[in-house]
């Protein structure tokens, strides 16, 4: 299955385990800069590392220091494979913007309906920078429905 | 529909004012295609948020612009660093960490920026006129500075802040353009009794409850029938803008471009009517608490936004004189500090740890502590201290953490009804 989708801002090509989040989520104080792991305790994916994922987001909130978390996480290698947005975030994709100015590795980030994210869920991805949403490996669920 | 950049601009972005300059237009040039917007405005004034430390990352971008020779181009406050350079309260915040956030906070100044370190600019003396564009960040001051003052900003992250403030530009989008500050959503809290909208608990739990009601939205609170005062009004717009993506409120009869609910409203019917109950307040009040209510809590925090000078009179009314047994972190900027003068030692006396230049969910100051409970009144601590913090959360109004920092048992008093 190979989807395509929207590029928001330009990046290398990315490929992993796709994480589908349950909610919108607020990457500063939802997200560790860390270690990419999932640190707000209300968001029903806590827990989770977004690290090396394909992460798709069906809405971002809260603050204005989303795109410094997301900046520091491309910096200590630790940002995702690839972001899907739902819609653009100028303010968490700013990260990636400052990221390709200061010369660091970039992930693509592209937009692709909400409605479309679940399918996607725990299957191995990859995001071409031309867009194109493909899956590898489906997930366990898929293989075994 | 592309941007098109004007000479000037064009030229700034490939270097003719340097290479600090022309990274800052590039990347507000970049972020205004990324929002579609298809020029560039000049701006009257900037907050900046960037100068928080998050990790090295942000420390190397200011620098960078410092190498390259950047300057503000217009008024830029800065908002809450990692440290407390008043040396109020002790930041436990650990080599090398501690070095990269001095050297970040240093950057900034460098670039020009004004030294507030506050959260709450806009009681720090920087108020843009109605009608102005500006380049805010900092969710609390955002949602302030358009909805209080009616000057124009959208929610301007780290990086475009200071990018845009060197600019002197920012992309024609948003908040900016009239046509997006209309209200398609009525909050409607008459149904509340008056004593409840008139109480502590009010503000922060409503503005929390709206950020989660209304999303992306912009709304018009109506039923309100006295200004609730200006400091309700800030944490009001505090806590919507942690539960929510909340840039921009109005309030019929309070807030300057709502002089009625349909001024509010561009004089369209609204698409969404939500009347709010005192069941859904008692709810919201719920949730604003992460922790089953505990005997003993271990420390309290208030001051998201920074407390002003008419909050601290309120806190200093509350103890009255007493020793407190558990801590009250006051967060505040150091242009209150300069005001409180003697009464700080007395305060400090009764307990109170008071915090300057920065917070307590921004950066290494309360204890690490296992199962730690905090208490607060602010719906922005409630929101953000348990992920930042690793605190649990009990939500209250100022005179029961005042009480429960005495006593050092946990009071809870009913809301008004």
């Amino acid at each position: 299955m190979t989807v395509h989708a929207e590029i928001l801002v330009e990046g290398a090509a990315g490929r992993g385990q796709a994480l589908v989040l349950g909610a919108p989520i607020s990457f500063w104080g939802g997200v560790d800069p860390r270690t990419g792991k999932i640190a707000d305790v209300r968001h029903p994916d806590h827990g989770m590392s977004i690290a090396g994922r394909v992460l798709f987001l069906p809405g971002t909130i809260g603050s204005s220091s989303a795109a410094a978390v997301l900046l520091e996480l491309a910096h200590n290698g630790h940002a995702p494979a690839a972001l899907v947005l739902h819609e653009p975030d100028a303010i968490l994709l700013l990260g990636l913007i400052v990221a390709k100015e200061m010369g660091w590795p970039t992930p693509v980030a592209v937009r692709l309906d909400r409605g479309e994210h679940r399918k996607f869920d725990g299957c191995e991805i990859e995001v071409g920078m031309d867009g194109n949403i493909s899956v590898i490996t489906a997930s366990h669920s898929q293989i075994f429905a | 529909m592309t941007l098109t950049l004007s000479a000037d601009e064009r030229a700034i972005a490939s270097g003719e004012r340097g290479e600090g300059a022309a990274m800052a237009m590039r990347i507000v040039a970049d972020s205004a295609r990324l929002l579609g917007a298809t020029r560039l405005i000049p701006i009257a004034s900037a907050h900046i948020d960037g100068a928080l430390y998050h990790g090295d990352s942000g420390t190397l971008f200011a620098e960078k612009l410092v190498d390259g020779g950047a300057k503000v181009s217009v008024r830029a406050t800065l908002n809450v660093g990692a440290l407390d350079l008043m040396g109020c309260s002790r930041v436990l915040l650990e080599e090398p960490q501690r070095t990269m956030a001095r050297r970040m906070m240093d950057a900034y100044r460098t670039l020009g920026c004004e030294q507030s370190w506050t959260c709450a600019p806009y009681q720090a003396g920087h108020r843009p006129a109605q009608g102005a564009d500006v380049a805010w960040g900092e969710s609390n001051a955002v949602v302030f500075c358009n909805s209080v003052l009616g000057a124009r900003t959208n929610r301007y992250g780290d990086f475009l802040d200071i990018a845009c403030a060197i600019a002197g530009r920012a992309p024609d989008y948003g908040l900016h353009r009239s046509e997006n500050r209309l209200a398609t959503l009525v909050f409607d809290v008459s149904a509340l009794p008056a004593a409840f909208l008139e109480s502590a608990f009010a503000w922060p739990i409503l503005g929390s409850l709206y950020g989660r009601e209304v999303g992306t939205a912009i709304g018009v609170v109506t039923g309100v029938s006295r200004h609730p005062g200006e400091d309700a009004l800030k944490a009001f717009g505090a806590a919507a803008a942690s539960s929510g993506a909340v840039g921009l409120f109005h309030i019929a009869g309070v807030t300057p471009e709502a002089p009625t609910a349909e001024t509010a409203l561009g004089g369209i019917p609204p698409e969404t009517m939500i009347h709010v109950t005192p069941a859904m307040v008692a709810d919201a009040r719920k949730r604003l608490s992460t922790v089953r209510p505990s005997e003993t809590i271990d420390a309290v925090a208030i001051g998201s936004p920074h407390l002003s000078l008419a909050e601290f009179d309120e806190l200093e009314r509350l103890i009255a004189g007493r020793k407190l047994t558990v801590p009250i972190h006051a967060c505040t900027g150091r242009h209150v500090i300069a005001q409180l003068s003697e009464r700080r030692k007395a305060l400090e006396t009764s307990g109170v740890v008071i915090v300057a230049d920065t917070c307590v969910v921004v950066t290494p100051i309360l204890p690490t502590l296992l199962g730690g409970v905090l208490m607060t009144n602010s719906g922005k601590f409630a929101h953000y201290a348990p992920g930042n913090t690793g605190y649990g959360v009990i939500y209250a109004s100022l005179a029961d953490c005042v009480e429960s920092a005495v006593t050092g048992r946990t009071v809870l008093s009913d809301m008004p009804t």
